[in-house]
Formats: structure tokens, sequence, C-alpha cells
């Protein structure tokens, strides 16, 4: 065969022969980015003081690529690039929709705010051993999650941003936080098996992996055992996910790492999961997940009242938070439960603010325990207020936009989905949402009530010794930079909403993502 | 020759299920390991089971002739092999270190995360 000269081979039956555009590489740019810096920071992961700077400036970087991905995918619709330039779908692709670009520009900033934050909540040790480093890896998986098109390639992803994070959560070696890595670990790696299982066994049905592939074949691959896919994945994302009854890994453990690390993946990595169902169960698998629409809606109403209920019974603000976190899960299934439009726009508009308003409460909850010298718990403290009336105030601000009270952020995506469900006649899942909503209020405000407006009681006194005085740009600025944003988003949503509209039109449609993966028309 | 690989499988998954519903991080820890290798069989059953027929195209062929295994499915277990393996090796570590900081290898003993009774919040204003 050696002997056939090469000149006769038509290679663009087999290889992507022209160059992508140089817009294109912005695909892969964030993924890319965020290895590199990964890599360089960890070769300088001694020298505390360059470090945070080289991340900063990584950070802000991942910020604009991330922009501009999603300005190059607004205006010219999915956009793909294939790795080794195979024609897909054997070459794995990367394939950025409108609404993986959002997600990954949200979480850009999540992580900007974080790395901030990280230089006064992450001591020296903490930065020698790998804090940095680590926060670019698990971008690097959370930048990848979003943006892959290649089924088995999200499970890499999965991968990689788990075992960074495992790095984070026991980032100090407390016994705390290895009691609750411990549980997180395992239950966390159980889900991403499951995960694995239905992707083996969707290799068996289809012989593809490239998601846009597996659109087409299963809408004509009559008699597959497609609903045991749907309820593996159901099941694997919704642990990834905190849903209910899987949840309990969540409360376990995201108040025991270091707060920017709580941050990062109250923000981030729960959000990964619910993407990951979205595109699944409603872009692979639409049939199936309309079946499966009644028991999804259940999990969801479980899912708001477990974390709902359990953010009332808590008196410590981190660990309330952590329910808060599962709640706002919850809300955001109704929408996949219901998958029509507005309701998919409802959930992809709630996921945005939460992972802004998740990062900014745990980061102002780091601030003002530093600021208290202890733990911020409503049994021990009160009348912060007194000696932080900014950064009370600042919090407040935070906790209406959870609870959903106009003019943040938090209010458009839930009056959408409660319309959503009217419209579609399962009111039970709007009331449940606004019912969410009314008691996460009274969750909150209880905890601002008592710890911060309470005028006796123990008082934040000058006499604990670790108090100190938050610094304006490593504390207030990250925190500043998501309050505007949330403020912003509620005041002015027109733009986020239509974006988020135009996204789940496109999970409801892929044609124009499958046309982006396969320009000819299919490669069969 | 795959009928047989299920039942295989099969027991593993059930081996692999029974250690992950014990309370002590060791077996769990030993199901975890046993899952991921259930996993990796089934991947590798889905790629098709033959016996020493080498995936080559002959001469003149665009497909191959006889049956062969689908190489893809042992590529992608290489890959879980590999991934599996660091979090076995991480899991390992992490197990041994709550060994030695919480002195108790029970998962219903680990309660420092979650106290039994955290303070009780004020009942009035």
């Amino acid at each position: 065969m050696a002997a056939a000269s090469p000149h006769t081979l038509d290679l663009s039956k087999a290889l992507v022969t022209q160059a992508p555009a140089l817009a294109d590489w912005l695909v892969i740019a964030p993924v890319v980015l965020c290895i590199v810096m990964g890599a360089a920071l960890l070769i300088i992961r001694k020298r505390a003081d360059i470090q945070a700077g080289i991340a900063i400036a990584g950070l802000v970087a991942l910020v604009a690529l991330d922009g501009a991905l999603l300005v190059h995918v607004a205006e010219t619709g999915p956009v793909t690039m294939t790795m080794g330039r195979w024609l897909p779908p054997f070459g794995i692709s990367f394939t950025a929709d409108l609404l993986g670009a959002m997600l990954a520009l949200a979480s850009s900033f999540a992580a900007l705010a974080c790395g901030i934050n990280g230089i006064v909540d992450i001591d020296d040790s903490g930065k020698r051993y790998g804090f940095y480093p680590f926060l670019f890896l698990m971008m690097a998986g959370v930048s990848g999650s979003f943006l892959t098109g290649d089924i088995f390639n999200l499970y890499v992803w999965f991968e990689v941003l788990l075992i960074s994070s495992f790095g984070l959560l026991v980032l100090g070696s407390e016994r705390g936080q290895i009691d609750g890595a411990t549980k997180y670990a395992f239950l966390n790696l159980v889900a991403t098996t499951l995960f694995l299982i239905a992707t083996a066994y969707l290799y068996g049905i289809f012989g593809t992996l490239n998601m846009a592939d597996i659109v087409e074949k299963a809408r004509t691959t009559p008699g597959a055992p497609l609903m045991t896919l749907a309820s593996l994945y159901f099941l694997a994302f919704g642990m990834k996910a905190a849903a209910f009854p899987v949840n309990f890994w969540l409360p376990a453990s995201y108040h025991t790492p270091r707060v920017v690390a709580s941050a990062l993946f109250a923000g981030v990595l729960t959000k990964v999961g619910v993407y990951a169902l979205m595109r699944t169960l409603v872009m692979l698998l639409p049939a199936e997940r309309a079946e499966l629409s009644l028991l999804i809606g259940i999990v969801a109403v479980l899912t708001m009242a477990v974390g709902v209920f359990g953010a009332l019974a808590q008196s410590d603000l981190r660990r309330l938070l952590g329910y808060l976190v599962i709640s706002g899960i919850g809300v955001i299934l109704s929408g996949v439960s219901l998958a029509s439009r507005e309701a998919l726009a409802g959930a992809i508009v709630y996921m945005m603010h939460s992972m802004i308003v998740m990062t900014a409460l745990y980061i102002a909850s780091g601030i003002a325990a530093r600021a208290a010298g202890r733990n911020l718990s409503i049994a021990t403290l009160a009348g912060f207020y007194r000696s932080n009336p900014f950064l009370s105030a600042l919090t407040l601000l935070l906790f209406f936009s959870v609870s959903g009270l106009p003019p943040f952020s938090g209010l458009w995506p839930k009056a959408m989905l409660v319309k959503a469900s009217f419209d579609a006649g399962q009111g039970w899942l709007g009331a449940m949402v606004l019912l969410t909503g009314f008691l996460t209020m009274v969750a909150v405000v209880r905890v601002w009530a008592l710890a911060y407006w309470r005028p006796h009681g123990e008082v934040a006194d000058e006499q604990m010794p670790e108090r100190t005085a938050p610094a304006f740009a490593t504390c207030y600025l990250p925190l500043l930079l998501l309050t505007a944003l949330t403020v912003g988003f509620g005041l002015f949503p027109d733009v986020l909403i239509r974006a988020a509209q135009t996204a789940a039109q496109g999970l409801l449609d892929p044609s124009a993502y499958i046309h982006s993966v396969f320009p000819m028309g299919g490669a069969r | 020759m795959e009928a047989l690989m299920s039942v295989l499988i099969g027991i593993f998954f059930v081996v692999a299920i029974y250690l992950m519903l014990s309370k002590h991080i060791i077996r769990i820890l030993l199901g975890v390991a046993i899952l991921g290798n259930a996993v990796n069989l089934l991947i590798f059953t889905t790629g098709r089971i033959v016996h020493a027929v080498p995936p080559i195209v002959p001469e003149g062929y665009d497909v191959p002739q006889e049956m062969t295994a689908n190489p893809l499915p042992q590529a992608l277990i290489l890959t879980a092999i590999v991934i599996s393996f660091s979090f076995f090796a991480f899991l390992l570590v992490l197990a041994f270190r709550a060994y030695q900081e919480l002195e108790t290898d029970d998962t219903d003993e680990m309660r420092v995360a979650e106290p039994e009774n955290p303070p009780v919040p004020p009942l009035g204003y």
C-alpha cells in the first residue's frame, strides 16, 4: 500500500482539509489557557509572591477569551473545531453553542473573583501546596465540560475538574476537611462512574460518541433501550448536581474547605452537573426526557424542599449556604422538567444568576468571618453591622438577590419559570418555586437579623485575636464585581433573557448545532 | 461469549455494591476499585468480543471482511483505567489520612464536619 502515491488520496474524505478560521480557535482557547497556566503555576508554586499576580492576569485573560467566544457564538451560531482534523464523528469535536459559551463566561467571572479573594483567604502554605494551579486545572475541566461536543470527552473533563476539586478541598488538611473530602470524593466518584456506565451503553447502542451524531442516531434507531440511558444519565448527573435524594455529599463537605474553594464549588461545580443533564436529556434524548418529565418534576420539588428546609434549620452561615445551593438546583431542575423554550430559558438564566450570587455569598461570608475572627453563626454572633456596615449592606443585597426579590437577578428566572409552569398546566412546580423563594428569604433574613442586625448579645468584639479588617482590593473588589453583575442583570435583564431563549431554542432544536459539526450534512 | 461476560460483569457489580454499602471506608474503597473494573469490562464487551481476528482491511476492500473487535472501546478503557487508577490512589491516601486524623474508619463516627449537637440558635431576637 505504501507504493500508492499520496497524491491520489482524497484527504477530504477523512480529514478537515481547511485550516480553521482564526476566530474558531476561541472554542479551544479557554481550555488551553487554563492547562498552560495550571502547568506554569505548578512550576512556580513555591513563589508565593509572584504567583497570585500571574494567576489573576491569567483569569482576566480567561474572562476575556470566554467573552470573545460568547460574542463570536452569538454572531455566527455554534462553532465547531475538531481535534486532529479527523472528520467528525471520528475526531473529538469541541462545539461551543450559546448555552456552553454563556455558562463558560459566568464561571470564569466566578473564578476571577475567587482568584482575587484567594490572595487573602489562602495562606502561604496553601499557595505553596498549589491553590492557583488547582484553580486553573479545575477551570480547564469546567471550560472543557461546557465546550466539548463529545460525550466521552465530557467524562474526561468531569474527571479533570473532580480531581482538581479534591486538591482544593483538602488544602490545609484540617480534620473537618478530611472528613468532608472523604464523603465528597467517594460519592462524586460513584457519580462519574455511573456516567461512564451510561456512556458505555450509549457507545454500544449507537457506535458513536459525538453529540451531534448521537442526536441524529437517537431519532433514527428504533427499539434502542434509550430509556435506560436517560435514567442512568439522570441519576449520574443528578448526583453531580446534588439533586434529592442523592444530595447528601454537598452539605457534608461544602462548608469544610477554605471559603474561596467553597465559593468556587458552590458557584460552578453543581452547575456543570445540571448543564450535562440538560445536554444529555434535553438535547440528546428528548423523547425519553418527556417520559421522565414527571419524575424530574418530583425530584425538583423535593430538592427545593430539602434545600430550603435544610437552610432554615442551620445556624452556621456557610452550612446554610450549602443548602441554598441545593434548593437552587431544584429550581433549575423544574425548568428541565418542563422543557419548554421559556422554562429552559428560565433555568439557564437561573444557572447564570446562581453561579454569580452563590460565589458572592460565600466570599462575603469568608470576609465577614475574617473580620469577626470566628465562624459566622447566628448562635454566637450579633451586632456585626456595627463594626462593618458596608459589608453588611452588601450581604443584605446578595441575600435579597438569592431570595429572588426585585431589582436583582434572582427575580427574572423565577418569574420565567413560574409563568412557564402555569402555561404548561403544571402549576404545582411554579407554586413550589414561589414557596422556595419565600422560605429562602425567611432563612437568609433570619441570619441577617440575628447575626448582623441584633443590637445586643455577644458583639463581634474587638478582643478576638484573629480579626483582620477586609482590604479593598482583595476583598471588596471581587465582591463588588459580582454584586454589580447581579444588580446589572436585575436592572437590564433583556440581553441575558434573549440570549437564554436562543440558547434554549438551540437545545430543543439542535439543527444549527448539528450543522456546525457536519457542515456537509453528515459524514456518513 | 458476550453472555458469559455479562454474567461476570453482573457479579462484579454485585460485589462492588455490596462492599460500598458497608460503613467501613476500607471496604467502600475496595468496592469502588471493583466498580471501576466492572465498568471497564462493560465497555470492553460493548466493542464486540471475537477470538484473535486482526482488524486489518484486505487489499482492494473498504471494510474488514471478517467480524473484528472494535478497537475504540479499548482506547476508552485505557483512558478510564488511567483515570480510575489515579482516583484510587488519591482515595487510598485520603482514607489513610482520615483514619489517622479521625481515628476511625467507620463512617457513622465521622462527625467532625457535621457535629451531632450543633450550638442552639437564639430563640428570640
